[in-house]
């Protein structure tokens, strides 16, 4: 029986790691509505101002529609490819089975600095021109990672004598799937396309080493900050970032069920990277 | 009146007036090191209620599995209403199955959970809507047919298994312990409904089960499967009468052995008595005197547990006909049992038939 001391303790503690994790989040936000443009707390007033600048900043929508272009070409195609992943690692039992899973959830594991300079050297040598598609390559690495992760999660989950029942039924091996495996994984799908769609559009590191002279929404961010300028539209730009990503790893926790705590797991270990 | 006479003539229907619903030949079938089907033939009529009996890896539920095409044997042939559909995929085979978890679509209502196969074969929605209104009238769920599978109590998603099976009108049905995860009660209720159903329909049954009680009371016919092979396959009364060895005798009903002059017997437990001091056998009965170690009582009968002098150990259940009171003095007395000697069946001969036919 812990006494009512130490659930104080751990209230506090507990509160205290909170405010320390979402304090730093929660004044970018503030500052985002600062009307002066120096940083000091407490702010003299509060502003829309800055929204309708950075709207009207050309470099800004420029870098907006690369992240939302790159993160849904990378999402799309971690879809396709996690997901036969998944089922083929799922679905047969062959030689070397558990190694190539291995190989598959490494990406996630691999710091990004390895990635993006594997993939530069790559792109550099072969003589490939840096653009929208090596971001999208680079994205892809660990998009597929997220897909792959949630959809073998939910086969692995699904009991198998619902495909045999469908079978038994009289449904060939389309009919089965439209009707049943499609169905079972489709929020598993969706969940998955969301986070990776989350993860591509924040990244940094690996897109530092794969873009060319375009800039992502993050690397634009990342150098209006080295040179500290346009600080208040930084201030903007994090803020949607943060409801651009955290939107969707809501949805997908709520639609994976009571996995959510593994979801945000699967984030925090990615955004590592 | 049909029903009665049903009843009352609880042997096996003659399967050589009927054609035959499911024959298979010699199949075998091998998981890594493991045989679990062992070179299996039976031969199954149209409208037999048949049922694979045996402990927990005996093989039945991968016999049950090949016949329904879940499963390719390595050797050996299946045929279904006369066709060899050994290579045939699940989809195409006249069977459907009743599965142990019972498998129901969790996105689709009951209705669409009992309709799937219908719509799968592209019966006409008129035709649809009837028979899944007939399959639920037939498992007695009229009126739920919206509800989700989750919404359901296992009793009920049991019977939504059954008739999304059964309005397919498949050729031969397949259960694989149906049963297994309902109540006793329940269970009791489900033996009877199923029994009905099977009548009513005339549809052939394949039923899994380890459980004897089961097995005995639905059944036309029997096969006790151990070990990947049949140790025994008759009519109920046959393999509870007539246990054709050990393991058969053990498994279905108390196993009563003892040994005599070289031979195995088997003698079942209401079949001996205990006699009264003083009283006289009839002729040519077998004796054995013996000691009561323990008596059960268990409300209709008591049961004793009776150490014979000349070695091993037998059952005795009597009857409580009247009040057992006092029973519980024989416990360390001296007593006689007698039965008649064809009531005792000799195990110890090698196995006449494994499989039948």
């Amino acid at each position: 029986m812990e006494s009512r001391w130490t659930r104080v303790a751990l209230r506090a503690w507990a509160v205290g790691i909170l405010l320390f994790l979402f304090i730093p989040i929660a004044l970018v936000i503030i500052y985002a509505f600062n009307v002066s443009t120096i940083q000091s707390w407490p702010i003299p007033g509060v502003t829309l101002k800055w929204f309708g600048q950075t709207w009207e900043d050309p470099e800004v929508r420029r870098a907006l529609l690369l992240s939302v272009e790159a993160g849904l070409m990378a999402t799309t195609a971690a879809l396709v490819l996690g997901s036969m992943a998944a089922f083929a690692i799922h679905r047969f039992q062959f030689f070397g089975r558990e190694a190539i899973s291995f190989v598959f959830v490494l990406p996630l594991a691999l710091p990004g600095i390895i990635t993006g300079m594997s993939l530069n050297s790559f792109f550099a040598f072969n003589q490939v021109t840096f653009s929208l598609w090596t971001i999208v390559i680079g994205h892809a690495t660990f998009c597929i990672v997220i897909v792959y992760n949630n959809v073998l999660a939910r086969l692995r989950r699904t009991s198998s004598s619902l495909m045999e029942a469908a079978m038994d039924l009289g449904a060939n091996g389309w009919q089965t799937f439209r009707d049943v495996t499609f169905p079972l994984i489709s929020t598993a799908l969706v969940a998955g396309a969301l986070l990776a769609f989350a993860l591509s559009f924040d990244e940094v590191i690996v897109t530092t080493f794969t873009a060319g002279a375009q800039n992502t929404l993050p690397l634009w961010i990342f150098g209006a900050i080295r040179l500290g300028q346009r600080l208040p539209e930084v201030n903007v730009v994090v803020f949607i970032v943060i409801l651009v990503t955290i939107v969707p790893v809501v949805i997908a926790s709520q639609l994976t069920g009571g996995r959510a705590a593994g979801r945000v797991e699967a984030v925090a270990a990615a955004e590592e990277v | 009146m049909r029903e009665r006479a049903a009843l009352a003539t609880p042997q096996a229907p003659r399967e050589d007036l009927r054609p035959a619903a499911l024959r298979v030949e010699g199949v075998s079938k091998r998981y890594g090191r493991v045989l679990a089907v062992d070179n299996v033939s039976l031969t199954i009529a149209e409208g037999e209620f048949f049922t694979l009996l045996g402990p927990s890896g005996s093989g039945k539920t991968t016999l049950l599995r090949l016949i329904a095409g879940f499963e390719r044997p390595d050797s050996g042939r299946i045929e279904l209403g006369g066709k060899d559909v050994t290579a045939v995929p699940p989809y195409a085979r006249a069977t459907n199955t009743v599965f142990q978890d019972y498998a129901l679509f969790p996105h689709m209502s009951v209705a669409a959970n009992i309709e799937y196969g219908l719509k799968v074969r592209h019966l006409a929605r008129e035709d649809r809507r009837r028979r899944v209104a007939e399959g639920l009238t037939l498992v007695r769920l009229v009126g739920l047919g919206h509800r989700q599978p989750s919404q359901l109590s296992g009793g009920q998603r049991q019977r939504v298994a059954l008739a999304r099976a059964i309005v397919n009108q498949p050729e031969v049905l397949l259960l694989d312990e149906p049963l297994g995860a309902l109540d006793l009660k329940l269970r009791q209720e489900m033996q009877i409904e199923l029994k009905r159903i099977q009548r009513e329909l005339g549809i052939t049954f394949i039923y899994v089960t380890h459980d004897q009680d089961e097995a005995l009371t639905m059944s036309d016919r029997v096969a006790v499967l151990a070990g990947g092979r049949i140790e025994q396959l008759g009519s109920p009364v046959d393999l509870y009468e007539r246990p054709t060895n050990e393991f058969v005798a053990g498994f279905i009903g108390v196993s009563n052995v003892i040994d005599r002059d070289g031979r195995r017997l088997v003698v079942r437990p209401e079949r001996i008595r205990l006699l009264d001091p003083g009283e006289t056998p009839g002729p040519g009965t077998h004796l054995e005197d013996g000691t009561v170690q323990d008596v059960i009582y268990a409300g209709m009968v008591t049961r004793y547990a009776v150490q014979l002098d000349r070695g091993g150990r037998l059952l005795v259940v009597e009857q409580n006909r009247e009040s057992a009171a006092g029973a519980d003095d024989l416990r360390g007395r001296k007593v006689r049992l007698a039965w008649r000697p064809d009531q005792a069946f000799d195990i110890s001969a090698p196995q006449a038939e494994r499989s039948e036919q």
